[in-house]
């Protein structure tokens, strides 16, 4: 079987959070991950750009370089912000059909997938539907140049 | 009336959901605000009727469907004595408070709302304060006017009395704040509204389990609430509204039992209440909040309001302590919740990890986005009471935020 790319980096993820030993823990890394950095710039957050949840608002940026799909994101809340470090992570820079493909099965498996839940309402199951609409419309602009 | 329950522990004891285990830890239940739990009498009245009395109601000849339209109607005596309200026909069943709400907009709006006249509403209503209202005056081509609200959560009745013109048809205003916990005063403004024939509908949700309502002495016009906040089940809920009213009032839904007479030409229409219950109706919903009311009535409103004041004056008074914690609503008439944002940590982020603590709250904007707006925060974070909640929980909640403002 061929190891994806993505799947590499799921593997990995999933083998950094086995170091944890309990839910605080885990929590402590994902508001780590959160916090490290201002993951989209300060003009890119323009309500072009808000996926509105009902409980914390996400601003997702994509753009093609080399035929791979580059995200940058950002939501105001720090689990949030979190969750979406790890899933630019995996997903940017991957080319549009691998990112198509990939059913993102690691957040289920460091335990946080409640948080892709649609009951949350977090913004953050309409930012992966997001970036693959975004993938989606790369991949036909790349089939189909003008 | 036999003794009244006044025992935490019994009263705790009758709710099977409270021994529950969330994440591994003791549920601590503050979403009250949101629904309340279920007394085990609640979901009795539910299972034994579906278990020996399951029937259609209403012109069933036969036993079950005579016997489930008594219990039923008996129902709706209960309420009007629980409201106390002048005719049990002035109880009309809804599916809850949004439901009476549109009903109104919908069949007042139809009969009395024409182009150019005016809806009042407050600036802490719940969506489902407003929206129906906006609704209707796109229809009709009326206008929403909206009540500010001071930044402690509060009315200011020289505004108020501004604020109603000779265009104003209808002034509708919530009774206990969902988002702010505010106590309005409903029988002034409804007086201020009465000087000037004009109707008012109060939004009760967040007020009938916490403290008695009677419609005769408010003087309201309509009074809505829904049965799922107050002990009972989900899906049913009551328009109280004065008879002359209703009489005037065109019908809301077409259907069965809505009817006295159908032909193909012309329809007449059923007495109150049944001129606005089309359909079969959440029966079993009913029977519920039957069993819900007995409930209240079974430990009284005395024991309930000083309980749940104690709970929010031992919770302000707790929380006020928190560097970095802001509250949202402090009006000086407050009921049963507590609204709050902790400085740099977002609702969200704060309700996930409480939830871990197996603590129930709600974070967001409660669906009432334009107060979120007023006071500038993304949502807040609600601790809301009932009369099944003790001063351990609230500790409990207290140590899960500074646990919380740990981790950010």
């Amino acid at each position: 079987m061929v190891v994806t790319k993505i799947e590499q980096k799921e593997q990995e993820i999933i083998e950094e959070f086995s170091l944890f030993e309990d839910w605080m823990d885990r929590y402590e890394h994902i508001i780590g991950l959160g916090k490290e950095l201002p993951l989209i710039a300060d003009e890119l957050k323009t309500d072009d750009l808000l996926i509105k949840g009902c409980q914390s608002r996400v601003w997702l940026h994509a753009k093609v370089e080399d035929s791979k799909v580059f995200f940058t994101a950002d939501s105001d809340a720090i689990i949030t912000k979190g969750i979406i470090s790890l899933l630019v992570r995996v997903l940017s820079g991957q080319t549009p059909s691998e990112i198509i493909e990939t059913d993102l099965s690691f957040i289920d498996e460091i335990g946080l997938k409640e948080h892709l839940s649609p009951t949350r309402s977090n913004g953050l199951v309409s930012m992966v539907k997001q970036m693959k609409l975004y993938a989606l419309a790369f991949r036909t602009q790349q089939n189909n140049p003008l | 009336m036999s003794e009244l329950l006044t025992d935490i522990d019994v009263i705790r004891a009758q709710f099977p959901i409270l021994q529950r285990e969330i994440n591994g830890k003791p549920l601590v239940y503050l979403d009250n605000g949101a629904t309340s739990q279920k007394p085990q009498s609640v979901i009795d009245a539910v299972s034994n009727y579906y278990s020996n009395e399951n029937s259609n109601i209403h012109r069933g000849v036969h036993t079950l469907s005579q016997e489930a339209t008594s219990a039923y109607e008996e129902v709706r005596k209960k309420v009007q004595k629980f409201i106390n309200a002048k005719h049990s026909h002035e109880v009309i069943f809804t599916s809850g408070t949004t439901g009476g709400i549109n009903l109104v907009a919908s069949s007042f709006g139809e009969t009395f709302i024409k182009k150019g006249d005016e809806i009042l509403i407050t600036a802490m209503e719940h969506h489902s304060n407003i929206v129906p209202w906006q609704m209707l005056c796109e229809r009709r081509g009326a206008k929403l006017k909206v009540l500010p609200i001071s930044k402690e959560g509060e009315i200011d009745i020289e505004e108020y009395k501004k604020l109603i013109g000779p265009k104003t048809e209808l002034i509708s205003l919530v009774h206990v704040s969902n988002s702010l916990g505010t106590i309005n005063p409903i029988k002034e403004m409804i007086e201020i509204a009465h000087a000037q024939d004009i109707p008012v509908l109060i939004d009760g949700a967040q007020a009938i389990h916490h403290t008695p309502v009677d419609v005769q002495e408010l003087d309201a016009d309509f009074y809505v609430f829904s049965a799922h906040k107050m002990y009972g089940p989900t899906g049913v809920g009551v328009l109280y509204g004065k008879e002359e009213l209703l009489n005037d009032m065109a019908p809301y839904q077409g259907g069965g039992d809505m009817i006295k007479s159908v032909t193909f030409e012309k329809t007449i229409y059923n007495d109150l209440p049944h001129k606005f219950e089309a359909g079969t109706p959440n029966i079993v919903g009913g029977i519920g909040l039957g069993a819900a009311i007995d409930f209240i009535n079974s430990i009284g409103f005395d024991f309930i309001q000083a309980h749940e004041a104690e709970l929010s004056r031992f919770a302000v008074s707790q929380l006020r302590d928190i560097k970095g914690l802001r509250f949202i609503g402090t009006a000086k008439e407050r009921a049963g919740l507590v609204s709050f944002v902790l400085d740099g940590i977002h609702p969200y982020d704060t309700g996930v990890i409480l939830d871990k603590l197996g603590i129930a709250v709600r974070t967001g904007h409660h669906c009432t986005q334009p107060v979120m707006n007023f006071f500038e925060v993304p949502g807040t974070v609600r601790a809301s009471f009932a009369v099944y909640n003790t001063k351990q929980e609230v500790v409990k909640l207290v140590e899960g935020i500074d646990r919380v403002k740990r981790m950010f």
